[in-house]
């Protein structure tokens, strides 16, 4: 390995939400690089099972935590636990987060809430936590799964997609505050991935391979990127939706 | 739970209620074609979890790599495993390695490769996953040293539709062991296995080239080679005359040079649309077959190849199965044992080249006497072929019929993984054991092949 690579590539790596098939997929390659990892999430057999796979894989340390992420009030203790088994952090990697039921939250607040508490509260409230110690070290990368969602409202998921776009938003800022503190803020917002769900379909072959999008992760958080779409084509699919003129898109089936 | 549907409904209707409505799911042949439920599993808890609620019937599959109906289940639940390929230890020391069984050979050669380990046993394709090589209990190039793929799988945990989990090895649970290695995804849930990878110093292959003219040069040089690790063969089955059974004897060696053993490159052809019916014809088929027979130009060849053309030439061209259309292909893949290995090869060369249906890719290779430890292994030895035919109406199912009749006749067996045509009878009659087999059959677990061969239904 050149010194260069050695620079960039993430020793200490805080994963929130580590059993996401992105955040799975995106910690085999860091995995393969040696990392170390503190990895967190709700279930803890599926936990498990991630952390024997990236120790497998060549992880240098791996150590869990078991949480709910929309219980705000425990993160501080929770990142304080995270940061000190791992004895620093380079990069924190959010990447928790629910689709929810967009025709119930249509009806339900209580339903929308829920998704906008889980994909957009909880993560300011880790992401404030995690920038200030960053900023205190004038060291760090957070990076956030974002949606391409978040770019435009459309009926079929608005409630899911509201949530994404506050959070873009809320990074965007973060990014112009720290940004001089010598921490990164990158924002990921992936299109469609294809997953073992859509295996068999004709029609996944045009979803993205999740190991692309690692890839892709992998090199933003390497070179401290700002906002990048995975796969990159989506930026200009993104470019075009959202400059549909509102007279128009209101009237589309989306 | 609510009320059960009437008989007659139950008949028609595998899928349950509340889940995603039936999409078609194509094995490799794209025959048959039937729609199905598809449910993914990411996780190994995941199919205890689904089971009870699956009434009407299910079946693992893994990445579709068989050609016909094993890996289907017509109007029911297909549980695709490929979620589910997390490592889950890796011991340097001695090879094991132990693996949820959604992962591919292509993962694992991927993380096998640069640390100094290989499959002990590879199929002609690495998209296949753990689960469904041992199922089919696959074969390699190696068969004549190695085996099967199930010598080299020293455990694996067995879930039952009914929650229970077994740990099965040739020492614990030796019955389920041997049921379940080729046991067609019929016994239970494989949820991991552990498989002995064997080392090597370097990624390429010490390869040798031979051409023959007809069976008998093809087992002289069988016997010239029982000391190279992997060897096959190329037999071209449109020629007839003094070109009949020509043929390229393929063999290598993993080099013992040292030398990188860097990951491989992604595969980027991509064959993109289905060809029209008539890009393939006996025209061009023979065309294709005397190109690939005069690729060798001399009569031997030598050179050092990367193991990847070597084992998967065809995986470079993703989908290549598109290639016969959309009305799909017809596998055949038979065992003649040593007593009229011979006879029997000749005769149905002969009858294949008589009947003018072409096949692209023949091969030919000798197993040996290494014994499968599955119960419904198709290999033993003896000669085995395999041939694919694209299907025609009224010509393809006759001349397969007839051609896995000769197969009975000589004593030999068809291999279910490359199967879509074999009838009931003929099945029962090359796995006679099928029935006690079947006592191992998990009650919520059925394939459109097995309904096919056996006539048993499914469902609990
Ligand atoms: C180009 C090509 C070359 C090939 N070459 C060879 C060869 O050289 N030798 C050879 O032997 N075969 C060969 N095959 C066939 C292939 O290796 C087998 O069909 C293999 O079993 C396919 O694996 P799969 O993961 O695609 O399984 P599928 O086809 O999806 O399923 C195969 C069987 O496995 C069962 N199964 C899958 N997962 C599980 C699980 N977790 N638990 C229980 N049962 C499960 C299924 O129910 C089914 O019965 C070849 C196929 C192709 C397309």
């Amino acid at each position: 390995m050149t010194d260069r690579q050695n620079s960039t590539t993430p020793r200490k790596i805080l994963v929130l939400g580590a059993t996401s098939g992105i955040a799975e997929a995106t910690c085999r390659i860091w995995a393969a690089q040696g990392a170390s990892f503190f990895l967190v999430a709700r279930n803890a057999e599926k936990l498990a099972a991630v952390a024997a796979d990236l120790k497998t894989r060549g992880a240098s340390f791996v150590d869990t935590a078991i949480a709910d992420l929309d219980d705000t009030d425990k993160h501080p203790a929770l990142l304080a636990h995270a940061i000190n088994s791992l004895t620093g952090m380079d990069v924190a990697y959010l990447a928790h987060g629910i689709l929810g039921d967009q025709t119930h939250a249509e009806q339900d607040f209580n339903t929308a809430a829920q998704i906008i508490h889980t994909n957009f509260m909880a993560p300011v409230s880790l992401v404030t936590w995690l920038a200030n110690f960053c900023v205190q070290r004038r060291s760090g990368t957070i990076a956030v799964l974002s949606s391409v969602a978040g770019d435009r409202g459309r009926k079929s998921n608005y409630v899911y997609g509201s949530s994404k776009a506050g959070l873009s938003a809320f990074l965007d800022g973060l990014r112009n505050r720290v940004d001089r503190e010598g921490v990164k803020v990158v924002t990921i917002k992936p299109g469609p991935v294809r997953t073992a769900m859509t295996a068999g379909m004709p029609k996944s072959e045009k979803f993205a391979d999740v190991d692309a999008v690692a890839e892709a992760i992998v090199k933003a958080v390497a070179k401290g990127k700002d906002t990048v779409y995975v796969p990159f084509q989506w930026r200009g699919i993104m470019f075009v939706v959202r400059h549909i003129p509102e007279r128009v898109f209101k009237k589309l089936n989306l | 739970m609510p009320a059960a549907p009437p008989a007659t409904e139950q008949l028609n209707l595998r899928v349950s209620e509340g889940q995603t409505p039936s999409a078609p799911f194509e094995s490799w042949g794209r025959y048959p074609t039937y729609g199905a439920t598809v449910i993914p599993l990411h996780w190994q808890n995941d199919f205890s979890a689904i089971a009870p609620s699956l009434l009407n019937g299910a079946l693992p599959v893994g990445m579709g790599r068989s050609y016909g109906d094993a890996c289907l289940l017509k109007d029911g639940n297909l549980l695709v495993t490929t979620g589910m390929n997390r490592l889950i230890t890796f011991d340097p020391e001695t090879g094991l390695l132990t693996a949820e069984a959604g992962i591919t050979l292509a993962q694992i050669l991927d993380f096998a490769v640069p640390r100094g380990f290989f499959l002990p046993v590879s199929p002609g394709t690495k998209y296949v996953t753990l689960g469904g090589a041992i199922a089919n209990d696959i074969h390699g190039k190696n068969h004549h040293m190695a085996g099967t793929f199930g010598c080299h799988v020293t455990q694996f945990e067995l879930v039952r539709s009914d929650g229970t989990r077994k740990l099965c090895s040739p020492m614990e649970n030796p019955d389920w062991y041997a049921a379940t290695i080729g046991g067609l995804g019929l016994t239970g849930f494989i949820s991991w296995a552990t498989l002995r990878l064997k080392p090597i110093v370097s990624r390429l292959i010490d390869y040798e080239g031979i051409q023959f003219h007809g069976i008998d040069e093809f087992l002289a040089l069988t016997d010239e080679s029982k000391d190279v690790e992997y060897t096959v063969s190329w037999v071209d089955v449109t020629s007839t005359g003094k070109n009949f059974a020509r043929g390229i004897f393929m063999q290598g060696d993993h080099s013992a040079k040292r030398d990188t053993l860097l990951p491989s490159p992604k595969p980027k052809l991509v064959f993109p649309f289905d060809a029209p019916g008539f890009a393939l014809n006996r025209l061009s088929v023979s065309l294709f077959n005397a190109a690939f027979f005069h690729k060798q130009f001399s009569k031997h060849s030598v050179a050092v190849q990367d193991y990847e053309p070597f084992f998967y030439p065809l995986d470079k061209v993703l989908h290549w199965n598109r290639m016969y259309g959309k009305r799909g292909l017809l596998q055949f893949q038979y065992v003649i044992p040593w007593e009229h290995a011979k006879e029997g090869t000749v005769a149905i060369l002969h009858e294949v080249a008589k009947s003018g249906l072409a096949s692209f890719l023949a091969v030919l290779k000798a197993f040996g006497d290494v014994p499968s430890p599955g119960m419904m292994s198709f290999p033993k030895p003896g000669i085995t072929l395999a041939l694919d035919f694209p299907i025609k109406q009224d010509r393809t199912f006759p001349l397969v019929h007839r051609l896995a009749d000769m197969v009975y006749e000589f004593g030999g067996r068809l291999y279910p993984a490359k199967d879509a045509a074999m009838t009931a009878m003929q099945y029962q009659a090359f796995y006679p054991q099928w029935q006690q087999f079947a006592r191992y059959r998990d009650p919520l677990l059925t394939s459109s092949f097995w309904e096919r061969v056996t006539g048993e239904t499914s469902g609990i």
